[in-house]
């Protein structure tokens, strides 16, 4: 890949959805090539409408573009191979009966040969020191087991940007902790929408601050983070916005 | 809180359990087949295949009596072959009077309606081995060896994996009601009528839940590339021993057969 084009680039995006509340306005946003950005902000700010985008699933009036390549009917299924989505809920990621037939889902449908297929899921799996888990069934996992699965099963298609929705979100400090650890050894550029702003702090060095789907900041997530000013006014702190 | 409970697998390091998926499932639909085929009052017929079920139900490690009992679970539904009693010519045996009129139970329509629930207990035993000796995924696997349609069988998958959720669901919306369902001391509880509308409300939600997150899981689909077609990973070789196995308990299967249609 190019390094001077940006892996992520939006210009001008608005979306609403179909019962006419606007959901995105007028969004701009660049992110370079390895970056890790965090997107922040309240309830309903857009966040994961914005993640939606990336690859698609929901298309707006504007331009998305990944690693150049604009985000359209004809480039769909390249661009799902470019940006890997990982959703809150993991019961939602994983849909398949088993541990391993969800992990292989992605490279099967890129029409790998079966050899690539298997070693890519194996790969993943171990990626995520989830290895041993492979026959299993993904109701038997535990949130912080499942959030792993759901974070291979972009690995294995070898997405270069990552879109990750509330990564951290009911799990305990310790699996938090080994989730953080896991997404920093991961060369692909993160986006990642989260309220854990200890998640941020530990994991981007870049913050994004939405509110009513517009970005409203955008700067170092460690100035931005003890900025108590700046957080009150875009309602992230315990007792702004009342 | 997980309701794991309603999966019918049962681990055990047993023969049957060690039995490609694909063998079972083509040995039981065989079984069941059989047991269908065998003509109303072949005693000795239905003797041999309990006979032989009863082996299967050993060689799963399960214990004997595992698959009798579940089996019963058939019986309401043996209840639609009632008529049969009645609608049976041959021998009146009882006569049943009812007012003016009188049904009359004849010896051959009791035989009928026996065979009829024996087969049923008996083929349901079948299908209990089978659902508690192989995981469910495995079965899938069986069933697109078996070419039943690729789009019904991702159903059943889909369904399967998300029949827990929606249940740890339904238990977390139980136990919710559970929790306020209060009163205070000297009060009666609520009427029929209330606690009826509150389980309606109650399906409702978690019909609206698992259409919000069917339309999720779509998403999540498209996201890895979906395009409307089902695809899969290529099945499994089958070992030379488990190839063994399906001639032998074909074999099995079909002299029962034979030899009933003969004797008969």
């Amino acid at each position: 890949m190019n390094e001077r084009i940006a892996a992520v680039e939006i210009v001008d995006l608005s979306f609403s959805y179909p019962d006419g509340h606007p959901a995105l306005r007028q969004v701009h946003l660049t992110v370079a090539p390895g970056e890790r950005v965090a997107l922040v902000g309240p309830n309903g700010a857009g966040k994961s409408t914005l993640l939606l985008q990336l690859n698609g699933i929901l298309r707006g009036q504007g331009h998305v573009r990944i690693h150049g390549l604009e985000v359209a009917e004809e480039n769909i299924r390249r661009i799902r191979a470019l940006v890997g989505l990982v959703f809150q809920d993991p019961d939602d990621q994983l849909f398949s009966p088993t541990v391993y037939e969800d992990v292989a889902f992605g490279p099967i449908y890129m029409g790998l040969p079966l050899p690539e297929i298997q070693e890519r899921v194996q790969r993943s799996l171990a990626q995520v020191g989830m290895a041993d888990y492979a026959q299993r069934t993904p109701h038997h996992l535990s949130v912080g087991e499942k959030k792993r699965v759901a974070l291979a099963t972009v690995l294995s298609m070898d997405a270069t940007v990552l879109a990750l929705d509330e990564p951290s979100a009911g799990l305990d400090p310790r699996a938090r902790g080994r989730l953080i650890r896991l997404l920093k050894t991961l060369p692909q550029t993160l986006l990642v929408s989260s309220h854990d702003l200890h998640l941020v702090e530990a994991l981007c060095p870049r913050m994004v601050i939405m509110q009513d789907g517009r970005i409203v900041a955008d700067g170092d997530s460690a100035r931005m983070l003890h900025d108590e000013e700046l957080l009150a006014r875009h309602c992230l702190s315990e007792d702004s916005c009342e | 809180m997980h309701a794991n409970f309603i999966d019918p697998f049962h681990a055990r390091d047993s023969l049957l359990h060690h039995v490609d998926p694909r063998v079972k499932l083509v040995l039981a639909v065989a079984f069941i087949l059989t047991t269908a085929l065998l003509p109303p009052a072949a005693w000795p017929g239905y003797i041999l295949v309990f006979a032989l079920i009863l082996a299967v139900a050993i060689a799963s490690a399960l214990g004997p009596f595992f698959a009798i009992k579940r089996a019963f679970l058939v019986l309401p539904f043996v209840l639609a072959a009632l008529p049969v009693l009645f609608t049976t010519p041959g021998e009146p045996w009882l006569h049943v009077p009812l007012g003016r009129w009188a049904l009359t139970i004849t010896a051959a329509g009791l035989a009928r309606f026996a065979s009829i629930a024996l087969k049923s207990w008996l083929s349901m035993q079948a299908g209990i081995l089978l659902a508690a000796s192989t995981p469910f995924p495995q079965l899938l696997m069986a069933m697109r060896a078996l070419r039943v349609p690729r789009l019904l069988v991702g159903v059943f998958g889909l369904m399967w994996r998300y029949l827990f959720v929606l249940a740890d669901e339904a238990l977390r919306l139980m136990r919710a009601r559970e929790a306020r369902s209060a009163a205070l001391a000297g009060a009666g509880g609520s009427s029929v009528l209330w606690r009826a509308k509150v389980t309606g409300y109650m399906a409702g939600s978690l019909f609206l839940r698992g259409y919000e997150r069917s339309e999720r899981i779509y998403d999540a689909m498209l996201a890895r590339g979906y395009d409307g077609e089902v695809r899969t990973l290529p099945l499994p070789p089958m070992a030379r021993s488990d190839k063994a196995a399906l001639l032998v308990g074909l074999a099995i299967v079909g002299s029962i057969l034979a030899l009933e249609i003969w004797v008969g």
